[in-house]
């Protein structure tokens, strides 16, 4: 129980906040007189003080600039088509000049919230937290050298880390993404094990750089996203060199030879009979999923109620623990986004109720996201299945098209590949409840759409909306068309146009002429 | 025998009181084709009639107006070409490139013809003008005629580039954009158009009278501009061009006067490509015959919320309509609108409010709603915030580009959830980014709504969403940090 007065005499801080990711930070810097403690991260010698979390450090940043890394290659070949003259020989791609970039880049990064944090008067601590007692902590450095710290409040904020298999020879030859940002040396043939976005997206990457690929998925793609959307992505990395193994999972990880990059041997098992198949690679990147940091920092010890099953906190809306005194942000909540935006918001809006008497909660409904796949995938609000089963599907009207960016007309590339799609719930004025987008540059199209879902957009607000030409953006307008598409057919109005619209508008015109998709945006 | 022939054809319609056609559309570019497809879908029977008066250089081109044509879409390819470019830093070949543009734009143009088919419009590449209310002349080039009465008439023959026919060697030695985008041989240097020409190499000099992209949001105009200078095109502010004279070696001798010294300077340049504005198409029209009323200035057409004009049954809309946005995607929509009300499917108007628009210039820059400029003078200063930052996109921190001119800047109502009145961005893929938040715009979106909303990271967009530093406060608007 607190004393009602003199809280600030009891406590060494009016907060402690263990993290110092993107949650972390974002609630540290609103409010001054506190510490930031934040976990040595392995292996410690590569950054001298990774501040920032796993999105500044083994996350979006890296995993952005390496994708940017890859697009830039497929503009090498467009620009032979607009006429940039390039040598014959085949571009080639340096790992190490690459990882150096990237890396001095998150350097900087590091540098810029130390310096951030000191302006604000947050005493930052390299060190690793443990609860002892509800309001008081063991804080353990590098060197073994603990010091105690007690505070009014706590906000958790530790984020997660990649899971590995458990299968023999995954903790000594297999890499993860943790690792994969900094490797020194090029990952070579590289099999990864996953279907997560983070499976996707390095996968992806990792070919656009000329690199042989394979990725073993034991079930379903992107599970949780659309997966109509997800298959459409992986079919685009399969047309562009990325083998698929479907159905598998490994057994196991051996040696052939150590080396930077070495060579393994994985054996796999299918998923539906006995049969068994072994590869070689240089590199096994472990991509199956993120588990919560919260199993030693003592939160036992501090009364926390934790999910046993996958280690995540429950919170209620204003991101309380089951402890009063104690909140909880970012990845590690029990089911809420793992995205740093969010855990950004969540933290600086909870430092804001606590400190600056505001109420107002962070909305994690219609979230845009975006997934950095070779041909990227924006989305916000619902998938559709997720849309089916909460409304129905006679209440549901699905508008889509397929486009052809104008980019991609002249190098004659990925026709009729990228697709757009916007789920209304007819029941409630036609309401804009879920948008998808496979195309270039889904996370600056998404975006927008974002705050108009926000604004509570329905279908005939998007209409009424202009385009903005030549963009892919307003690719939208084809609603327009394919609602007189509907009418023209002269068939009872489907529930869903796309039936009616896709093989004569898209596919039968698709053969007279490659450009005919470029049309229907206009 | 041509005013018999009026006087007659006035006649069957007047007696029979049919029309060969419900609706004829003077002019197949964005709007046209948009109407009298939409038009065909309805039910009615429709003609187009589209002709190309080759530009003074001769250039033609084939059905679908400016905006395939000789504007957005070789334009937005030779931006993409520009870009590719510095992508690459690397020199390139003209030649090999338009070429590519020029087939994409055929099979464009193509498009169209087969599309209008299958909708059972009429196609007459024909130049058409009024004869009456219900009557159009259709002229070949070998000067062959046809006339096709119509219930409703509608003209949407758009605009082409000025020539500022006043300075000596003007039109003979200059071109437009309508040539640009033809031309056999690399134009080495022009005005105008200026940002890929000079991201493909060639080096090119803007010459301004006064302001840069008038009308438009002049701080952002000033990014823009600061970004193109830095980037390698030479600008020559407050210049006014006198005369044009070809030299003996080929080479234009373009002079002008320094508007601040008051003196004349002059250089050589290979092409001077004029792009001072556009003028509508009307004057062939045979619209005073007819009644229809134009604004004496810009010699557009003055229409009403209806898209009609001063005679009844004949409509204009697109760039020819007076007040109205140049752009395809409004065009576009007006036309459909236009042809479902005259089929009466609809009572809807076009809502002209709004539009989003973005300018491809080397650094992109999108906006929607109101200019800052706008925003104080309809309003007041005091009763608008506006919020603003300079951020740098993440793909060029590792390739060390300079991130001076990327900024946001969201201008407010003051008080309450502060309505956004206007929202400006530049930067990489604008177009893209703000299409989504134009769409926001039309749902009445606020300062709050923009807040509330997560980021996407990384990206660039995530930026609109996290404004919070207002020019009222003075601070440092420089976004740190991931």
């Amino acid at each position: 129980q607190q004393l009602l007065c003199g809280e600030n005499e009891v406590y060494d801080y009016d907060l402690i906040v263990i993290g110092g990711g993107s949650g972390g930070l974002a609630c540290s810097k609103v409010r001054a007189s506190q510490i930031t403690l934040s976990k040595p991260t392995l292996p410690p010698d590569l950054h001298l003080s990774s501040l920032g979390g796993t999105c500044v450090n083994v996350g979006c940043i890296p995993k952005k600039l390496m994708h940017q890394t890859a697009l830039l290659g497929t503009s090498i070949q467009d620009a032979r088509k607009f006429g940039w003259e390039l040598p014959e020989e085949t571009v080639k791609h340096n790992w190490e000049t690459m990882k150096s970039a990237v890396n001095n880049y998150i350097g900087s990064l590091n540098w810029g919230y130390r310096v951030a944090l000191r302006d604000k008067n947050v005493n930052y601590i390299n060190s690793y937290a443990e609860f002892i007692e509800s309001h008081k902590i063991k804080a353990t450095n590098k060197r073994g050298k603990e010091t105690f710290h007690t505070a009014a409040k706590f906000i958790l904020a530790t984020g997660e880390r990649p899971r590995y298999l458990s299968i023999p020879g995954d903790k000594e030859y297999c890499i993860t993404s943790d690792d994969l940002f900094s490797l020194p040396h090029c990952p070579g043939k590289t099999l990864v094990i996953g279907a997560s976005y983070v499976a996707l997206e390095c996968g992806g990457f990792l070919a656009g750089l000329g690199l042989d690929v394979t990725v073993m998925v034991r079930s379903i793609l992107l599970r949780g996203f659309d997966q109509e959307m997800a298959n459409r992505a992986g079919k685009h990395m399969e047309e562009h060199g990325v083998k698929f193994l479907r159905k598998y999972v490994p057994v196991k990880v051996e040696e052939l030879e150590a080396g930077t990059p070495g060579r393994l041997k994985v054996t796999a098992k299918s998923t539906e009979g006995d049969e068994t198949i072994e590869g070689e690679y240089n590199t096994v990147l472990i991509a199956v999923g993120r588990d919560a940091c919260t199993g030693k920092i003592g939160l036992d010890q501090a009364g926390v109620k934790v999910n046993p099953k996958n280690g995540k906190i429950p919170v209620n809306d204003e991101e309380q623990t089951n402890v009063p005194h104690i909140y909880a942000i970012g990845d590690i909540l029990e089911g809420k986004w793992e995205l740093t935006p969010v855990a950004i918001q969540a933290g600086k809006l909870l430092a804001r109720r606590l400190y600056a008497g505001a109420s107002l909660k962070c909305d994690y409904v219609n979230v845009p996201t975006t997934v950095f796949t070779p041909l990227e995938y924006g989305a916000c609000g619902l998938s559709e299945e997720k849309a089916m089963e909460l409304y129905g599907q006679d209440n549901l009207e699905v508008y889509h098209s397929l486009f052809w960016p104008l980019e991609f007309t002249v190098p004659n590339r990925d026709n009729n590949k990228c697709y757009s799609k916007i789920i209304c719930n007819k029941l409630d004025n036609d309401r804009v409840i879920g948008f998808h987008y496979l195309g270039p540059n889904a996370g600056e199209v998404t975006q927008g759409y974002g705050v108009a879902m926000k604004c509570g957009l329905t279908k005939e607000q998007l209409d009424n909306t202009i385009g903005i030409h030549p963009t892919c953006a307003e690719v939208r307008l084809i609603t327009d068309q394919l609602q007189s598409w509907c009418s023209l057919a002269n068939a009872k109005r489907p529930a869903r146009c796309w039936a009616v619209s896709t093989t004569p508008t898209c596919g039968r015109r698709a053969l007279i002429l490659p450009s005919w998709s470029l049309f229907l945006t206009v | 025998m041509a005013a018999l022939c009026r006087i007659e054809w006035h006649g069957i319609w007047f007696v029979t009181g049919t029309f060969d056609y419900d609706l004829v559309v003077i002019g197949g570019g964005s709007g046209g084709l948009a109407c009298s497809k939409e038009a065909a879908q309805l039910g009615q029977k429709v003609a187009v009639l589209d002709y190309v008066e080759p530009s003074v250089k001769g250039t033609k081109w084939g059905i679908g107006g400016t905006c395939v044509n000789v504007g957005c879409i070789p334009k937005k390819l030779m931006h993409q070409a520009a870009l590719l470019g510095t992508a690459l830093k690397d020199a390139q070949k003209y030649e090999q490139w338009r070429p590519a543009v020029q087939n994409h734009v055929r099979s464009l143009n193509w498009g169209h013809r087969v599309q209008l088919q299958d909708k059972e419009v009429k196609y007459l590449n024909v130049k058409g003008s009024l004869l009456d209310e219900h009557t159009v002349k259709g002229l070949t080039r070998t000067g062959k005629e046809t006339m096709l009465t119509a219930k409703n008439i509608v003209i949407a023959t758009g605009g082409r580039p000025k020539y500022p026919t006043h300075i000596p060697g003007a039109v003979e030695h200059g071109i437009t954009s309508d040539d640009i985008f033809w031309l056999k041989e690399s134009p080495d240097v022009a005005l105008e158009c200026a940002g890929f020409l000079t991201g493909i190499g060639l080096e090119t000099t803007v010459m301004v009278r006064s302001i840069p992209l008038r009308g438009f949001d002049q701080q952002m105009a000033g990014l823009v501009t600061d970004y193109m200078e830095a980037y390698g095109t030479k600008f020559s502010w407050r210049s006014v061009p006198k005369s044009v004279d070809k030299l003996s070696s080929g080479v234009l001798q373009v002079t002008w006067t320094d508007e601040q010294t008051g003196k004349d300077q002059r250089d050589t340049f290979d092409s001077v490509l004029w792009a001072v504005g556009r003028a509508p198409e009307t004057k062939t029209l045979g619209l005073e015959k007819v009644g229809v009323k134009l604004n004496k200035e810009s010699g557009k057409i003055l229409v009403a919320a209806d898209e009609s004009t001063s005679v009844p049954n004949i409509y204009a809309f697109g760039d020819i309509g007076e007040g109205r946005p140049e752009l395809t995607p409004t065009a576009i929509k007006a036309g459909k609108l236009l042809a479902r009300r005259l089929a009466g499917r609809t009572n809807e108007l076009m809502n002209y409010d709004n539009v989003a628009t973005t300018v491809f210039t080397p650094l992109e820059y999108g906006c929607v709603g109101l200019s800052e400029e706008e925003a104080e003078s309809r309003h007041g200063k005091d009763s608008i915030e506006v919020y603003h930052a300079f951020y740098k996109p993440l793909e060029f921190t590792v390739a060390e580009r300079d991130a001076s001119q990327c900024y946001i800047k969201v201008v407010c109502k003051r008080g309450g959830d502060q309505r956004i009145l206007g929202l400006h961005f530049t930067g990489p893929n604008a177009g893209e980014v703000t299409q989504g938040f134009a769409m926001g715009f039309q749902c009445g979106a606020t300062l709050t709504h923009l807040k509330e909303t997560v980021g996407i990271h990384p990206t660039c967009a995530e930026e609109l969403t996290k404004v919070n530093v207002s020019k009222r406060s003075g601070l440092d608007a420089t976004v740190t940090g991931c």
